[in-house]
């Protein structure tokens, strides 16, 4: 029950908000309080599941079953494990930090912006949970309708041209996704009599290398575009930058990690043979993506668009980290995960107090500000060297992890990646610089208010965690090994029948007399 | 042959005498009472529905020549919800435009009865009559409002080309007449099953004569010229019943005709089929992209919702037909439920239909604004609604039946639809209110379907496993 309470909670919340009228605005306390408090029982939710989560099982927990649409296999199945269990506490994280940093900042129309954020929690979580292909689907896109009018209602100058790019953007890769997803119950339902969109069934399908191919990169595009992966990023800065400052957090926190999660979860176990073939290739534009993002956030005179960037340049560490499909890989990239929502969630919040104060994003409008406002500058700082991969706090342990788990893959990829590593030292420093240290160089600047007590509530657990996750990694990696190594051994279990088989063929190659045997030779080893 | 009976017949007769009554009620009306026509329709309807729901399972023939079976059933339904919605939309339009509301209700009504005569008809000259009744009610409909310029033109396009239509429909039957000696449907399919006339030229030829007809009614490319037309002239409400009503009764008598009495020359007109539904859904969404008019957008996004039915048609195994009956219900309440708030923002003079007049809806009527967004959301696609399970389901029929690149081609259009009906929402509620007009209050009336309309829409986004299972079983008993 308590995962579909999950879900249920801010869906009850956002209905009951609706039948409160506040046409005029006088109850915009109440929308506010009531809001922030649905997403602090939710969060509560999220840590009891934790605590009743069996750490040493790779086995998906607290599952519930309830038979959907009979006639085609659908069932809403929900359970969560290793991999999914965290990033449902992080959602449950930040829907309360994002929900604090708008009273200050969002004045109009408060009901149906906390209306909005509340389904957007009760999609966000209903993907991390869904074990049913077509339930993800359900949520996948129903997910992109509340950011959607987030975006584009209480956003910035151009936030129309951004909700709009980011849903035909979003929406384009998934569509694919769908007749994927179709296909493989269609598959299921050739092999075993019935349809069915159960995850756990779908991995035990045998699928030929020739249709998993297409698959895959249905399956692939759809995350891609999420991740972002180099080419299929264009639409996050202007989605970033143009959403409001609590859409930001959530953006960055949460909805990209539902790309690297769609990888980590389907499109990886379900067509291994296609996930190798393809593994170089997604490494390589990840690697691209890492530099890519790191040169082009170097040159940005909006602070947004630099972190915008910045995500851009992390997410393509976890890529690479999944790539390497081995345990300190994906270990690593699912821990990324968590810390890159933290450190980028606490600096858009940042930033987005600054521009708050001052309604300016530029770079060069700021300057000194560590005389003004020296809470705010050490809070800002230790959130920086966090995102920067500094060792003690989160952003290093992920790092580390995937670097190491790919230089066991492929050295190449990784002496790459290690210069993002320092580019992205330098974009974040120098921008750190600029704005904080110095002299103040605008008048304006000098009468801005420190943190207050309230934006205090928001920082203070972004700081906590980046350093709690930095020094006690182990804490949060160790629900996740066994979901994780169980899932490295599903997409290598494939491998080595393309090894006997490459191996069988070399040595046919050997000897000549067996040209036209090759394929018989294959098929009497390969059968398992 | 089962056994003959007046029971078939039934819910027609209902519906008629409907009609007849609101007819006489109109003859003896004085000139300035106020009678409950509309009321009286609803009432005919609720009574042929509930003559429907009687009928279910029970197969019963009329004179051989109306089978109302589960499908017919199924469509019939789907055709009464459609009335019951258009004239509780139609009150309120109907006292604002001045239109003149006895002949307006017994046509809307003479118009439901050809509808499902066509739906339930086993012969191919019953269709053409029932096509023929709602055809000719559905003309002077578009034209009722005698000031408008564009009702005229549209209502005179839409007789001009629908006539043609007709009568290539009727040619189309001739040679079919020619060739299998009767026009029943169950022994034209007998007789082509048994002979193999796959060299005869006459049976091609009445294929696409056929086809021409169906096309042209279901808006399908090349024969969806009179379209936007008719549907901009038109008042919103008929739009709506238009759009909605004549194509569950054509698509009906299509699956009927080509599912079941032309299957064994599949292999001719699948291919044609297809290519019509990657042009009708390829061309529906792109232009669509092009308008500003709100009317004509969905004109065109209705031609391109016909071309995901006919993705149905082509798949013709089991679960596209079942997909076809669920889309049309899908369907049929998503887009009255939107061409009702376009009737309810307009007024006399104007019909408010360009973009710019729905700006900042939200701050003016936020409910309006709501339920046309639900609306919008479900003709894109978007889960939880009917459209996002009606659209799946149509894909997976395609794809179950090997057709990926068809299945390919429905989603990516479906994406490129989404923008246009995102526009709207933008304006709604993205926008600044600046319209002069104010639009009037929402009669309890078209309050109340569209509650209805955005209701059935969430359960059978949410919850449509009966729905579904009775969509499969209607179509076991013809197929």
């Amino acid at each position: 029950m308590l995962l579909s309470i999950l879900v249920a909670l801010p869906l009850v919340g956002a209905l009951l908000l609706l039948l409160i009228p506040n046409r005029d605005g006088s109850r915009d306390g109440l929308m506010r309080t009531a809001a922030l408090a649905i997403s602090l029982a939710v969060f509560a939710l999220t840590l009891l599941m934790w605590a009743r989560f069996d750490a040493s099982s790779p086995e998906f927990q607290l599952v519930e079953r309830y038979a959907w649409i009979p006639a085609f296999g659908i069932d809403y199945s929900v359970g969560v494990d290793g991999i999914s269990l965290l990033l449902v506490v992080l959602t449950g994280f930040l829907t309360p930090i994002a929900l604090l940093s708008s009273w200050g900042s969002v004045e109009r129309k408060v009901k149906e912006f906390s209306i909005f954020v509340l389904l957007l929690e009760a999609a966000m979580i209903g993907v991390f949970i869904a074990l049913d292909l077509f339930l993800f689907y359900v949520f996948w896109d129903a997910m992109l309708i509340p950011m959607y009018f987030l975006i584009g209602i209480w956003g910035y100058d151009q936030r129309i041209y951004a909700a709009v790019k980011f849903i035909l953007y979003t929406m384009a890769g998934s569509v694919l996704m769908l007749v994927a997803i179709l296909g493989l119950a269609y598959l299921h339902s050739v092999a075993n009599g019935n349809y069915s969109f159960d995850l756990l069934r779908l991995y035990e399908l045998e699928i030929d290398p020739r249709t998993q191919f297409w698959f895959f990169l249905a399956f692939a595009l759809a995350f891609a575009i999420k991740v972002p992966l180099f080419p299929f990023h264009t639409w996050l800065p202007d989605a970033h930058v143009q959403a409001p400052t609590a859409g930001s957090v959530i953006l960055a926190g949460v909805l990209l990690k539902m790309g690297t999660y769609g990888f980590v979860r389907f499109a990886f176990p379900l067509f291994p043979d296609a996930a190798t073939y393809f593994a170089p290739w997604l490494a390589l534009l990840a690697v691209i993506g890492i530099i890519y993002g790191a040169l082009v956030a170097m040159v940005q005179p909006d602070m947004k668009k630099l972190v915008a960037y910045s995500s851009v340049s992390h997410l393509g560490f976890v890529v690479l980290g999944i790539c390497a499909m081995n345990v300190q890989g994906v270990q690593g990239a699912v821990y990324q995960m968590l810390a890159h929502g933290v450190s980028t969630g606490g600096l858009f919040l940042v930033v987005g107090m600054l521009s708050d104060r001052r309604h300016t994003r530029l770079i060069s409008e700021f300057g000194g500000l560590k005389k003004v406002m020296p809470r705010l500058t050490a809070a800002f700082l230790i959130i920086t060297l966090a995102s920067i991969g500094l060792p003690g706090l989160n952003g290093f342990v992920g790092e580390f992890l995937i670097m190491l788990g790919a230089f066991r893959w492929d050295a190449r990829f990784v002496v790459a990646a290690c210069l993002g590593v320092i580019l992205s030292a330098v974009y974040m420093l120098w921008m750190f610089q600029r704005v904080y240290y110095g002299d103040v160089t605008h008048e304006e600047n000098t009468t801005l208010a420190d943190l207050r007590p309230r934006e205090w509530a928001g920082v203070a657990p972004i700081v906590a965690m980046s350093i709690a996750m930095g020094v006690f990694p182990t804490f949060f990696l160790r629900p996740m090994e066994p979901a994780v190594t169980r899932m490295v051994e599903r997409v290598q279990a494939s491998q080595p029948l393309r090894v006997r088989n490459e191996m069988q063929n070399a040595k046919c190659k050997m000897h000549t007399g067996c040209s036209g045997g090759v394929g018989v030779k294959v098929a009497a080893t390969s059968t398992p | 042959m089962l056994n003959s009976s007046f029971d078939a017949i039934v819910p027609m007769l209902c519906v008629t005498a409907g009609a007849l009554v609101v007819m006489l009620a109109e003859a003896w009306r004085n000139r300035d009472e106020r009678m409950p026509l509309g009321v009286l329709g609803i009432i005919a309807l609720v009574f042929a529905g509930v003559a429907m729901g009687l009928l279910w399972d029970r197969n019963t023939t009329g004179f051989n020549v109306i089978v109302a079976d589960n499908f017919g059933l199924f469509v019939s339904i789907v055709l009464v919800i459609v009335g019951i919605l258009t004239i509780l939309f139609s009150s309120q339009v109907v006292d604002r435009d001045g239109i003149p509301a006895g002949e307006y209700y017994a046509l809307v009504l003479f118009a439901i009865t050809g509808m499902i005569m066509m739906a339930m008809a086993n012969d191919l000259l019953v269709i053409f009559v029932a096509l023929e009744i709602l055809s000719l009610a559905v003309y002077v409909l578009t034209g009722i409002r005698r000031e408008s310029v564009a009702g005229t033109e549209g209502a005179f396009k839409y007789f001009l080309l629908g006539s043609f239509s007709s009568a290539f429909f009727l040619y189309g039957v001739a040679f079919t007449y020619g060739i299998t000696g009767s026009t029943r449907l169950d022994r034209v399919g007998s007789y082509l099953a048994a002979q193999s006339m796959s060299d005869n030229p006459m049976i091609l030829l009445a294929l696409g004569l056929l086809l021409v007809g169906f096309a042209f009614k279901i808006s399908a490319v090349p024969f969806h010229m009179w379209t936007p037309d008719a549907y901009e002239g038109a008042p919103a409400v008929v739009t709506g019943f238009m759009s909605t009503g004549v194509k569950a009764a054509a698509f009906a008598a299509f699956a009927r005709v080509f599912l079941a009495s032309f299957e064994p020359f599949s292999a001719d007109w699948a291919p044609l089929i297809w290519a019509v539904s990657a042009a009708t859904m390829i061309v529906g969404t792109v232009v669509g992209v092009a308008q500003s008019s709100l009317k004509r957008m969905l004109a065109y996004s209705s031609i391109a919702h016909g071309g995901y039915l006919l993705v149905g048609l082509v798949a013709a195994n089991q679960v596209g037909k079942a997909a076809i009956l669920f889309y049309l219900l899908a369907y049929a309440v998503t887009n009255l439920a939107a061409f009702g708030v376009i009737a309810l923002v307009g007024t006399r003079d104007r019909d408010n239909d360009s973009l710019r007049d729905y700006a900042g809806l939200w701050h003016t009527h936020p409910a309006l604004a709501a339920l046309m967004t639900v609306a919008l959301l479900s003709l894109g696609g978007f889960p939880p609604t009917a459209g996002f399970i009606a659209k799946w389901y149509i894909i997976s029929a395609a794809v179950s039946a090997g057709y990926y690149g068809l299945a390919i081609i429905a989603m990516l259009t479906s994406v490129i639809s989404v923008f246009f009906y995102l526009r709207i929402v933008v304006m709604m509620y993205m926008a600044d209110r600046e319209v002069a007009t104010v639009p009037a209050p929402v009669s309890r009336a078209g309050m109340t379907a569209l509650a209805m309309a955005i209701v059935a829409i969430f359960y059978l986004g949410i919850l449509p496993t009966r729905v579904l299972d009775l969509a499969a079983e209607s179509i076991a008993t013809i197929f």
